[in-house]
């Protein structure tokens, strides 16, 4: 009997119990399987697509026959630099991004820090949900409901002509662009700010006080630079995703980004995949340099 | 474990990189003239304008012929090309500005207009124009024709306008809206050729240097005038609409749907006359579906849908017989969408075509597409 149940359980030993026992043994076998599909898909997908991206920067486009020459050239970053249009567009978007950040942080700071440090726990509940609700619907649709307010005869002119107000013409201009981008960026500033502001322990505060700082001086030499990797952080979510966008200045503007010259090289303008390649380098260097600076001001501590 | 050393990293990634490329080619091309229809193959995909395939008349074709037809809409010329370039679409509604890109990058087949009972029909002047047929090789069959017209809220827009100079001047600056499309160059040169005769402008699409600078000039001064480059129809008709927009360059396709819903608008040909399209149903080289190719160009060029897609769309239909079919089916519309205008209407219009270095006059010194488009960058930025 007992060597009959023995030997029925003897399977299950050789199968699973022998493969933990070997993994058990062998902690670097463990470990490289189970960062194996991680890291490959990361290196094919990722790193591959980067590296792709990179080299055919430094190729040209056959004008007549529309075809890819594979020969090394700098012609695509001369353009880039030389030509002064394409330096605006860069420009242009670099700034529109860090209006968007500045905006933002200023906005989410006062809401960050109501919701961690005086909303009761029900009200900051409530609060949580009504800024994450409008990630719950479609970017495009929320796009679309900023075209409809911002219009000539918008929902915006029509409130502001009831009150007797002189009406605006932003529709289609770069304020409309500034203020859908920092609509629609605005959550991931809020929330790792109060992420940040929430870990700063009450008796810091307290400490201050006893100190005899003022509500000022506290916050300017306590919470702010507590909550400064916190502002960093959603600043990179910010900018990096303004930088990038390409469908908002196409629906709500009337001004080029880096994003629609690259998405015009490569469906539409001449398939001209090198030059595209060569101008997605711009934001990539750009975000590059950010998060240089960024990880010098701690903001990975505050993810 | 080890730290996986960056260079390992690097080695790995330039090794995927250099596997990449190597994959794209592929996908067997056939550049043979296609002489006769074989079996259908069940399945046809299409790139068209938005319009092209609407199931008024698709529906019927599948019936017929077993096909089932899968649009993908291409929003600009530039696209068209882009897309049929994969060779993932049996044919394609080619514009007079991408049709010769497609002939000279061996992209469509050559086909016997002999296939096409519709043809015998086709008012003279696209039986074999040059847009899309190359020293007597048919490389596709004209659709349907149309102007680029001047459209004008008739409430705003007082006198009513006779010239494009109104969307060059400040009298309706932020009200304008143009079509975000480099071909709208030929716009402008079209308006100078009359405007400013001492340029010497003979076709819009063949300019010299200093043409092709005086043209673009003029748009860049337009530039802060421009409520919004619109990149689709549907666009247009919505800043028209709302009041953002009341006077633009446009098709009568947005016309058509803006009175239909009422709104207050007109549209006409200045005096300077128009820019056109006159679009050619092309098929690929890759064609995986060439039968069913050719049975769907035979259906869109018989009279009954050439006159459901003139009505539609709002154009010009290559085939005479349509005419009578249109008149039953829209009172009047024949005439509307002058079906059967005099060669003079024809003429009067000039019609999209892709601009090369050739100045079709023996001279090579034209400026050619990659700096129209370049040059439209500069414009809008």
């Amino acid at each position: 009997m007992a060597v009959q149940a023995h030997e029925a359980g003897r399977p299950h030993w050789t199968a699973r119990r022998r493969l933990s026992a070997a993994l058990w043994r062998r902690p670097w076998l463990r470990a490289t399987s189970l960062l194996v599909p991680p890291l490959g898909w990361m290196v094919v997908f990722y790193l591959a697509a980067l590296a792709v991206l990179f080299v055919s920067a430094f190729w040209s486009l056959d004008s007549f026959t529309g075809k890819i020459t594979h020969t090394w050239t700098w012609a695509n970053f001369d353009t880039i630099f030389s030509d002064p249009t394409y330096r605006q567009i860069a420009l242009r978007t670099i700034w529109m991004a860090a209006a968007v950040t500045a905006t933002d942080a200023v906005i989410a700071f006062p809401f960050a820090y109501f919701m961690a440090r005086l909303a009761n726990p029900r009200l900051r509940t409530v609060l949580f949900v009504l800024v994450l609700l409008p990630l719950w619907s479609s970017y495009l649709a929320r796009i679309y409901a900023w075209r409809l307010i911002l219009n000539h005869d918008g929902a915006l002119n029509w409130t502001l002509g009831k009150l007797g107000l002189p009406t605006q013409g932003w529709a289609f201009t770069n304020t409309a662009m500034w203020i859908v981008f920092s609509y629609i960026w605005l959550p991931f500033m809020i929330l790792p700010i109060y992420a940040a502001l929430e870990r700063i322990p009450d008796s810091y505060l307290e400490a201050s006080r006893d100190l005899g700082a003022h509500g000022w001086t506290t916050f300017r030499r306590v919470i702010l630079p507590l909550a400064l990797p916190g502002i960093v952080a959603g600043s990179i979510f910010t900018f990096s995703l303004t930088l990038g966008d390409y469908i908002t200045p196409s629906l709500v503007g009337n001004v080029d980004f880096i994003g629609n010259v690259i998405y015009r090289n490569v469906l539409g303008l001449s398939n001209n995949l090198p030059f595209a390649a060569a101008y997605a380098m711009v934001p990539l260097v750009v975000m590059a340099l950010y998060l240089a600076a960024a990880k010098r001001l701690g903001a990975f501590e505050a993810l | 474990m080890r730290r996986i050393r960056r260079t390992h990293v690097l080695i790995a990634a330039a090794a995927a990189a250099l596997c990449v490329p190597a994959s794209s080619v592929g996908s067997a091309s056939d550049d043979s003239p296609i002489t006769k229809v074989g079996k259908t193959e069940g399945s046809l995909n299409l790139i068209a304008w938005e319009g092209y395939t609407y199931k008024q008349w698709v529906n019927p074709f599948t019936k017929k012929t077993g096909c089932r037809v899968h649009p993908k809409y291409g929003g600009s010329s530039d696209e068209m090309v882009t897309l049929m370039r994969t060779g993932q679409y049996d044919a394609v509604s080619a514009s007079g500005d991408a049709s010769l890109r497609l002939i000279l990058g061996k992209d469509v087949r050559p086909i016997d207009p002999k296939l096409i009972p519709g043809y015998r029909n086709f008012i003279p002047a696209l039986k074999s124009p040059p847009h899309n047929t190359v020293r007597g090789v048919h490389y596709g069959i004209s659709l349907q024709w149309g102007p680029n017209t001047l459209l004008y809220n008739t409430k705003k827009v007082k006198p009513a306008p006779k010239s494009w100079s109104v969307l060059y001047s400040s009298k309706y600056k932020g009200k304008i809206t143009v079509p975000d499309n480099p071909i709208q160059i030929a716009d402008a040169a079209l308006y100078l050729s009359k405007a400013k005769p001492s340029l010497g402008i003979k076709d819009p699409y063949e300019l010299t240097q200093s043409q092709f600078t005086a043209s673009v000039d003029l748009l860049k001064k337009q530039h802060p005038l421009v409520k919004k480059y619109w990149a689709t129809a549907g666009d247009e008709i919505d800043l028209f609409k709302n009041g953002s927009a009341t006077i633009g360059a446009s098709w009568p396709y947005q016309t058509n749907t803006l009175q239909a819903a009422k709104a207050p608008v007109k549209d006409l040909i200045p005096k300077e006359g128009a820019t056109g399209w006159a679009d050619t149903w092309m098929i690929s080289t890759k064609a995986k579906h060439p039968n069913c190719a050719v049975k769907w160009i035979q259906w869109v060029s018989t009279p009954k849908v050439q006159a459901q897609q003139a009505i539609y769309f709002g154009e010009t239909p290559a085939n005479t017989k349509a005419c009578v079919v249109m008149n039953k089916l829209s009172k009047g519309s024949c005439a509307q969408y002058h079906a059967n205008a005099p060669v003079a209407y024809f003429k009067s219009i000039k019609f999209w075509k892709t601009p090369t270095k050739d100045c079709g006059n023996g001279q090579s010194n034209c400026v050619d597409y990659s700096k129209w488009q370049q040059a439209w960058t500069d414009i809008k930025s």
